[in-house]
């Protein structure tokens, strides 16, 4: 049975109600969900659903009859879309008509999972807690000029000192950072106090590439310079970084030596694996080294053009691989840098 | 630096133990990184005691014991010796462990008795001739307890990280100076046996002057100090015991008794020194002079050595003799035919001798302490010292005066150091007189004002590294110990600088890339590069194969990995943000800060219920470098414009080129996917000089990074309208063409266009292409009528018709 092209508004009215008449009955046979389904899509799909032809006819229906046809066409509708619900609802266990899969043991689809790298995200962890006092994100350039390296740092020319520092040379005045410690002099000279800044990045060194040396890695170096700033600062800070970063109640300072603090130390915290008692990680000490740092040399402030009379200021720089290494029981530095997919991915997980 | 905990003794009469000597010496001096046991050898010994013990069934000489070596488990042991008791406690070896003759110990039968393990004799232990018994150990500790902890057996050894700026601490005296200070115990030089030589005058001359008949000419330029003596009739043999072992307890081996001397004094007061076999000097002559270019000299460890001038020697009158400071020659070496000596003490140039050594590849225990700087005034006294031991040991007799030829003896300066100023740099107020105390302690010479104004301080002469105020207050603080000051958080100002705007952009890039599933790395910049002056060169690179720096993250990521695929890992999605460098001319490089990405491989991990085989293609790149991009510039509109030269499109970030994907070519085996790329820079990293030295910049700093945040439009009430446009699209025209002439017709009631359609094949003509678009209209403020949207769409297809001759697909 089908309409006529200008069906009249009773044409309309008597296969309409028996259209519906057919499809609550279809509806409410449904034995199951496929049932259900094929007559939703019999009488309201959206390719050959039968209620489309009703559709279309309210196009071809005298202008006078529309409203009244569309009434009727909305009434249908609805009638059978909550048949359809309420049907779904009784054949379904859970609400929609959804069944769940038979066998619930199979397996999530998996996803592939970004990830940080494992320095990174400790340089993150570092920054996360300094930045709670204030310290802000500063960078500069991997190659360097040997004066922001060595000279304007207090290093004394053709001095032992810089055998610990041995370099990766670009041109004579010209080379791969050492340290992330020229960052200190570019800030002072960019930025009058006070300071308050961390610069974490990658450095150099003419190493061997073993277990526990290599030629390039991360650095983060802070840096605290304005009035009145002193040792106990320094102290304080970090003793207060150590206590967030490291969970570690203890934390010590020795003498130490670096060209461009003074006085200079190196801060120990309680070795995690042997709670101080000491054990072979630590040396039997009971003690890990953490971090070198000191108060500003005068003069570097001065190589900066600050005046170290009125200013004082403290430093410290760090390893986040030596941490990152501890805190994933990586034994060989070299997987941070071999970009082994099956290490980043553990570390995804 | 190894110090012996007995060879300080003999400095000062201290009662720590070892291991309290380690904290004393690390927190107040340097750091104690190690300290070994002389007899490690012991290390595996334990202290047990003897529970039972009985006669052997099948021997009359045998026991049999249960011996208790606190593992909490009795022990079966049979034991030789007739002294075996119960209730006693011994040296005990368990099985598996090597005593110090070499044997270790098996599980094994003796006469059908098992036996765990050894009792052992002071013999077997290496430590005496006893071997009449066991050994009865006296001390009271439980069973299980290590030999070397349960007695006083051995020296023990300190490895102290002496850091360059403490040369004085490179000896015994150096470091029992500390330990004196620190524990207000009494610092006195050790007794050696024999006489103080006498000798007469020895005037500071310059230049040039004799010894008992040797003429020394010194260039002081290379050695501001040089000291020379005489000793005739010596007899060069054995060292004594005692100096032997004083000389391994610092790991040095005993070569005889007079290198032992000169080796002695090192390491007890830190001044190097030579004895030179007198006899083997031509011209009666010493000469301290720069090497001359292609002189040659073969040095104690047997080496013939190539010289230049920037090589001090010691020369007489015809050649050298020992490279200054560094080593001795072997034809002028002391041997057993040796009678006359001529002793070397003195102060050779510290950058020279670094210079030199460097030179001729050579480091020694003498030009460690040269370079680092040898106390200017020590000589006197260590030659004084050298000679009475020599004497001691070899015999001998000094020959005369010793000759001291020196420039010119620095007068100590004095360092004004303000009370306040230490209060402002260490935080708490030391009080003068404490300060002095301490520093006083340690050899400096201090003379306070009234109250709490200045100290003047002289620092002693071995000292060189005390120079400014700066150097004092550190000197303070160190003495009274670092944990002594408060750790107390003070107010603080916030700082002027903000966040670097390179790290803003990468940290946003980082996390959007993360979000996308990607993997960071961290990989080194260094490349193969082409030979070609495209790369910046590392000078003096660690690798030859590797000495550039890389001008592409791409080139770093593609070696990386082949390493992943050499693995059989080819589902790759690593991503690393770094710099990349370009040569300039100038000095400094340009360095860019990229963010570089490469992906291969399945585009998600194999499931039961996921569609197989789908792999990272140039769409997937293409999404990466807008989505990248637009976090690396977020203010700027991104455009991938088609590109050729081996990039498929450059990224254009506000009309600017900043980047581009790449099919990514590997040295791949064959069941490798294609591997896609994609390279964005972020910024070009500031590297000129701020300011000149000595100067700032302050006024020229740039404030806060601009900030990007999208802008709210109202959301939309009124309904959509959706209709699909399938088309024809002849060859040479493309989807963007397409899109635009789309546009352009809908005009702004157009809300969203997207193509969701290629298709090629049956019912498209040849040459032609299909492409489908949904389109999604909407007008603001009321329902699209259907005919409006029909007119629309007959406008879209003539425009396309006209302009591109794209016709709606029919079929
Ligand atoms: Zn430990």
């Amino acid at each position: 049975m089908t309409l006529p092209d200008h069906p009249s508004l009773d044409d309309y009215r008597g296969q309409i109600s028996e259209m519906a008449a057919q499809g609550l009955a279809a509806i409410g046979d449904a034995p199951d969900l496929d049932a259900l389904e094929a007559a939703r899509v019999a009488y309201l799909g959206d390719r050959r659903g039968r209620m489309l032809e009703f559709q279309r006819a309210l196009g071809a229906i005298a202008r006078d009859a529309k409203p009244e046809a569309g009434r009727l066409f909305n009434t249908v509708k609805r009638q059978l879309e909550s048949a359809l619900d309420e049907r779904r609802a009784r054949l379904g266990r859970g609400a929609g008509g959804y069944t769940p899969p038979a066998d619930l043991t199979m397996p999530a689809r998996p996803q592939w999972t970004g990830a940080r790298h494992p320095v990174t995200l400790v340089i993150e962890e570092i920054a996360a807690i300094f930045r709670e006092l204030g310290f802000t994100i500063a960078l500069g350039p991997e190659v360097e000029t040997e004066w922001y390296n060595f000279g304007a740092l207090n290093f004394p020319a053709n001095h032992p000192a810089m055998d610990l520092h041995d370099t990766l040379y670009v041109q004579d005045d010209v080379l791969l950072r050492t340290h992330t410690s020229p960052v200190q002099v570019r800030t002072l000279q960019r930025f009058a106090p006070p300071i308050r800044i961390l610069a974490p990045g990658n450095v150099y060194r003419r190493d061997f590439f073993d277990a526990s040396h290599a030629p390039m890695f991360a650095q983060i170096e802070g840096l605290c310079v304005d009035e009145g700033v002193s040792f106990v600062d320094l102290k304080a800070t970090l003793g207060h970084f150590a206590r967030r970063f490291f969970g570690s109640t203890r934390a010590r300072f020795r003498p130490s030596y670096f060209p461009f603090t003074e006085p200079s130390a190196e801060m120990d915290v309680e070795c995690r694996l042997c709670r101080g008692a000491g054990c072979a990680a630590c040396k039997g000490t009971g003690w890990m080294e953490i971090l070198g740092s000191g108060m500003v040399h005068p003069a570097v402030l001065e190589a900066a053009g600050v005046d170290s009379e009125k200013y004082t200021g403290w430093a410290f720089g760090m390893g986040p691989a030596r941490i990152a290494m501890q805190r994933y029981g990586v034994t060989d530095i070299r997987v941070f840098y071999d970009s082994d997919v099956r290490f980043l991915e553990q570390i995804a997980e | 630096m190894n110090v012996s905990y007995e060879w300080l003794r003999a400095f000062v009469p201290f009662e720590e133990t070892p291991a309290q000597l380690r904290e004393l010496i690390t927190t107040h001096a340097a750091t104690v990184d190690d300290l070994v046991h002389l007899r490690a050898d012991l290390a595996d010994i334990v202290v047990a005691r003897v529970v039972e013990e009985g006669p052997h069934p099948d021997s009359d000489h045998l026991h049999v014991t249960r011996v208790d070596d606190g593992s909490g488990e009795l022990l079966d042991v049979v034991c030789g010796a007739a002294n075996v008791t119960a209730g006693k406690l011994y040296p005990f070896a368990r099985v598996g462990v090597t005593i110090p003759t070499g044997i270790t110990l098996e599980k094994r039968k003796i006469r059908g008795q098992t036996s765990n393990g050894m009792l052992c004799s002071a013999r077997e232990l290496k430590l005496g001739d006893d071997h009449a018994g066991i050994m009865e150990l006296s001390v009271d500790v439980p069973p299980g307890t290590p030999l070397l902890r349960a007695l006083p057996l051995s020296d023990m050894q300190f490895v102290v990280d002496v850091l360059p700026n403490r040369p004085d601490l490179l000896s015994h005296l150096g470091v029992a100076r500390e330990v004196s200070a620190a524990t207000g115990k009494p610092l006195a030089l050790p007794a050696l046996p024999g006489e103080a030589p006498v000798w007469g005058e020895a005037p500071h001359v310059r230049h040039e002057g004799t010894t008992a008949g040797v003429t020394v000419r010194v260039d002081h330029a290379l050695a501001p100090r040089y000291m020379g003596l005489v000793i005739k009739g010596v007899k060069v043999g054995p060292s004594p015991e005692w100096l032997v072992k004083r000389l391994e307890s610092v790991g040095s081996r005993s070569i005889n008794n007079v290198v032992d001397a000169s080796n002695y004094v090192l390491h007890e007061v830190g001044q190097p020194t030579h004895a030179f076999d007198l006899a083997r000097l031509a011209g009666a002559t010493v000469q301290v002079r720069a090497a001359r270019k292609g002189e040659k000299i073969v040095t104690l460890d047997g080496v013939e050595r190539a010289l230049d001038e920037t090589v001090t020697v010691i020369a007489d009158a015809e050649r050298a003799h020992a490279i200054a400071g560094v080593m001795g020659g072997r034809d002028s070496e002391v041997t057993d035919a040796t009678t006359d000596l001529f002793l070397e003490v003195a102060v050779f140039d510290a950058r020279r001798t670094r210079t030199g050594r460097k030179r001729v590849g050579l480091s020694t225990d003498a030009s460690y302490r040269f370079e680092r700087g040898v106390d200017f005034a020590l000589p006197p006294m260590a030659l004084e010292r050298l000679a009475r031991l020599i004497m001691a040991v070899a015999g001998g007799q000094v020959a005369g005066p010793p000759v001291d030829v020196v420039e010119q003896v620095p007068v100590p300066r004095a360092v004004t150091v303000r009370s306040s100023r230490v209060a402002k740099v260490l935080g708490a107020r030391v009080p003068s007189v404490d300060a002095a105390a301490r520093l006083t302690a340690i050899g400096f010479t201090v003379d306070a004002e009234e109250g709490e104004g200045e100290l003047t301080v002289v620092a002693p002469s071995w000292r060189a590294d005390i120079v400014r105020e700066i150097d004092v207050i550190e000197e303070i603080a160190r003495l009274k110990g670092y944990d002594w000051f408060p750790t107390e958080i003070r107010p603080f100002r916030p700082g002027t600088p903000p966040d670097d705007p390179i790290w803003v952009q990468s940290d946003r890039v980082r996390e959007t890339l993360v979000s996308l599933g990607l993997l960071e790395a961290r990989p080194m910049p260094f490349t193969k590069g082409d030979g070609a002056s495209r790369f910046v060169r590392v000078a003096n690179p660690l690798a030859e194969d590797e000495p550039y720096l890389r001008r592409e993250l791409l080139d770093t990521l593609a070696r990386r990995a082949e390493d992943n695929l050499a693995h059989l890992q080819g589902n790759l999605r690593l991503f690393e943000i770094g710099s990349a460098f370009e040569p300039t001319g100038a000095a400094m490089p340009r360095e860019i800060v990229r963010v570089g990405v490469l992906m291969m491989g399945d585009r998600h991990p194999e499931h039961f219920a996921s569609a197989r085989g789908q792999r990272y293609d140039e769409w997937d790149a293409k999404a990466v470098a807008e989505r990248a991009a637009r976090a690396a510039h977020p203010a700027a509109d991104i455009a991938l414009v088609p590109a050729d030269g081996g990039w498929l499109w450059r990224v254009h970030a506000g009309g600017r080129d900043v980047g581009g994907v790449r099919h990514v070519a590997l040295d791949a085996p064959v069941w490798a996917a294609p591997a896609f790329g994609v390279e964005i820079d972020l910024a070009e990293m500031p590297n000129a000089d701020v300011a000149p030295a000595g100067q700032n910049a302050h006024g020229t700093a740039p404030g806060p990074v601009g900030r990007h945040w999208p802008q709210y439009r109202p959301v939309p009430t009124m309904p959509s309208a959706e209709f699909d446009l399938a088309l024809l699209v002849p060859a040479g025209v493309t989807s963007a063409q397409v899109e635009a002439s789309i546009r352009a017709a809908s005009g702004e009631l157009l809300e969203r266009l997207q193509l969701f359609d290629q298709y090629t094949g049956q019912g498209v003509p040849e040459g032609m292409r299909s492409l489908a678009w949904r389109l999604t209209l909407r007008h603001p403020e009321r329902t699209l009528r259907d005919k409006e949207i029909e007119g629309r769409r007959s406008k879209i297809l003539s425009v396309l018709d006209q302009e591109l001759h794209v016709r709606a697909r029919t079929s």
